[in-house]
């Protein structure tokens, strides 16, 4: 177990290597720049040159490349060019808000889309079983922008029951721990942040959760269907076991591994959503960092490390999956 | 009185767009307390679909079940589903093929066996695996504390099937559905488990109803032997009787087509002809009657009823074999 954890991480760190390359190389070709946006476009080809000469733009981008890799193993990721500071700082801030939207979204979807795919496999063919089929086709397929606007609209606009973006209302009085405000509200014993922490995540999450959940409920459906026909159903009923039994140790226990690595994919794949769900409700996370680092003028610090930190996140999620097998399936233990 | 007294059970499976299929047509008999009763026929005759009505297993929906299960005073088919999972585990056991297939892979053998200790018996887990040991030590497991632990497909298929064995017995139970127990393992394992459930029914005075396609099995452990063919019975015999003078021609071709130690080198191995695919039972005239060598006009028009023969029998047979040209 070990031997496999330690070549995991070995190959995570050669995948983040070739990709910090590719990130670096990738986003110094790509039109307009840092320059540009500090000076504007009237700015003297003297003024530019000496800027480009201070920020070490002028010499051969493998050169630039070793540079960041040697302050790179110092933890040094260089300073963001928009506003100066740290680069870890400034991703610092901005990574709890989306930890915690993202967690919630996972929450979201997990807790509802595992019981949900339950049930339809259960009802197969049934009312229950084609109102899931149709839910997951609309939620994978409604772009997440087109969604975020809409619930805002009827939730927030029309019925006033959540506020329509930021992360707390203006005047909470919080104290910052972990920078998750839920959590912090718990940890200082200031409820009523905490609550309005949760009455401003609720929108977001389920806007970010749509996808995902769609995903889980289908393949666990299609997962406990599978199990379903299995003979050792079969035997467990022939126990005269509960339906409690039944349905948690041999059938879920079973069906979980698909809907566990859906799962990891599903949560690399939530940052994505999280940028476009984060610009809809103003949502101060690294998806509004994404954002206002390439369209205010190719932060390349901030955006590198962003990039880094995503495929990070994405790895180390899946070798967590890889790992929640074994003690899913004893079956894989053995290897 | 019988434990278990099945009167006219009829499976009838329904699926839609698609002709209703009778996979057991109004099948009848009776099982005493301690006897082994033996329900023989190849793939398809109905006699797996017969032992998942009587547990009332089969899927809720697509089927219609009718007739009567009594079993110990009551009809297993009125009973609401929640007081027929009270019975079933407790008071009838059932063992199944694929012993590998029926053990959840991702669950250790010990909960397995304590699981329905637990459920049935108000046993906590400790004193469940305690008892657990003891149960897998009955069926011969060896190093049963080990095996608590470990998963099935950590052990032989022959230690799973005594894993089931245990399993089904755990409750101690009046009745035990084996169905096709040994099929599925290899031919010296069969002879084993085979001695083990007769002598644990022998030990515990369960009664037994062997499901089998295999007259090898029959000989060995049945004391009364009901042969079904395209889900109907078409004899129902002693043991000895049967083997000894088998009237029905399916029976007889069955017989026939047993290899056996004793005939000449060369000889070819009898075979029955066609299969049970090739007609749709009882729709008139006797459903053996296209693959019967004694086939007369009468088999053509309408079923023939079963009837009780001078031996204690019954026999569904228009032109029975007789008892001259009986087994070589």
């Amino acid at each position: 177990m070990l031997r496999v954890i330690v070549r995991r991480l070995l190959q995570l760190v050669v995948t983040l290597i070739g990709l910090s390359l590719l990130v670096f190389v990738w986003l110094r070709n790509l039109p307009g720049g840092p320059i540009e946006a500090l000076l504007g476009e009237r700015a003297t080809p003297e003024r530019r040159a000496l800027l480009v000469k201070a920020l070490g733009y002028d010499q051969p981008i493998l050169v630039q490349y070793a540079k960041f890799m040697q302050r790179l193993l110092t933890g040094d990721f260089g300073n963001s060019i928009r506003s100066g500071d740290p680069v870890t700082e400034v991703i610092g801030r901005a990574f709890p808000a989306t930890i915690e939207l993202a967690a919630a979204a996972m929450i979201i979807a997990i807790g509802l889309g595992v019981p949900l795919g339950y049930l339809a496999a259960r009802h197969r063919g049934r009312l229950l079983d084609n109102m899931s089929i149709a839910g997951t086709l609309l939620g994978i397929s409604i772009p997440i922008f087109f969604l975020g606007y809409l619930l805002k609209d009827v939730f927030t606009q029309n019925m006033h029951w959540f506020p329509p973006s930021g992360r707390m209302s203006t005047g909470v009085d919080n104290t910052e721990v972990t920078g998750f405000f839920v959590l912090d509200g718990l940890l200082t014993r200031e409820f009523d942040a905490s609550a309005d922490a949760l009455w401003h995540l609720i929108l977001p999450a389920l806007t970010l959760a749509t996808i995902p959940l769609a995903v889980i409920v289908r393949i666990t459906r299609a997962s406990v269907l599978d199990v379903l026909n299995e003979d050792f159903v079969r035997t467990a009923e022939a126990k005269g076991l509960r339906h409690k039994t039944i349905r948690g140790r041999h059938i879920l226990r079973n069906a979980l591994l698909p809907v566990v690595t859906t799962i990891g994919l599903q949560t690399g794949a939530l940052l994505s959503g999280a940028v476009l769900t984060e610009r809809v409700y103003n949502w101060g996370g690294l998806g509004t960092l994404i954002y206002n680092s390439i369209s205010g003028g190719r932060d390349y610090p901030v955006l590198q490390a962003l990039i880094l930190l995503a495929a990070l996140v994405f790895v180390v999620v899946n070798l967590l999956v890889d790992l929640s097998y074994a003690f899913i399936d004893p079956r894989v233990r053995v290897r | 009185m019988s434990l278990l007294d099945v009167r006219d059970l009829s499976v009838v499976f329904q699926r839609r767009g698609e002709r209703p299929f009778t996979a057991v047509d109004k099948v009848s008999f009776s099982v005493e307390p301690g006897q082994t009763v033996g329900l023989v026929g190849e793939s398809g005759c109905g006699k797996s679909v017969t032992s998942l009505a009587i547990m009332g297993l089969l899927p809720r929906r697509g089927n219609k079940v009718t007739g009567e299960v009594n079993f110990d005073g009551a009809d297993l088919l009125k009973l609401r589903p929640d007081d027929m999972r009270d019975r079933r585990g407790r008071d009838i056991g059932m063992i199944f093929q694929d012993p590998l297939s029926s053990l959840n892979p991702v669950v250790p053998i010990g909960v397995q066996v304590a699981e329905v200790l637990e459920r049935h018996r108000g046993m906590d887990r400790k004193v469940a695996m305690k008892e657990a040991r003891e149960l897998l030590d009955a069926v011969g497991i060896p190093d049963p504390m080990r095996r608590l632990k470990e998963y099935p497909h950590q052990i032989s298929g022959g230690m799973r099937q005594r894993a089931l064995i245990a399993i089904a017995l755990a409750c101690k139970p009046r009745l035990l559905i084996a169905d096709e127990p040994t099929t599925a393992l290899d031919v010296t394992i069969q002879a084993q488990i085979l001695t083990l459930l007769k002598q644990l029914v022998d030990e515990t005075g369960t009664a037994l109803i062997m499901i089998t396609h295999d007259l090898g099995v029959v000989a060995g452990l049945c004391d009364t032997v009901n042969v079904l063919y395209g889900g109907k019975v078409v004899e129902r015999a002693e043991r000895h009787e049967l083997f000894a003078r088998p009237r029905h021609p399916y029976t007889h071709g069955l017989l026939n087509s047993v290899p056996r130690l004793d005939s000449p080198r060369g000889e070819r191995l009898h075979a029955i002809r066609g299969s049970v695919a090739d007609n749709i039972p009882w729709v008139e005239g006797c459903a053996f009657a296209p693959r019967c060598d004694n086939v007369v006009d009468a088999c053509l028009e309408g079923t023939p009823p079963l009837e009780p023969t001078a031996t204690g029998g019954d026999l569904r047979c228009n032109n029975p074999v007789s008892e001259e040209v009986a087994v070589p």
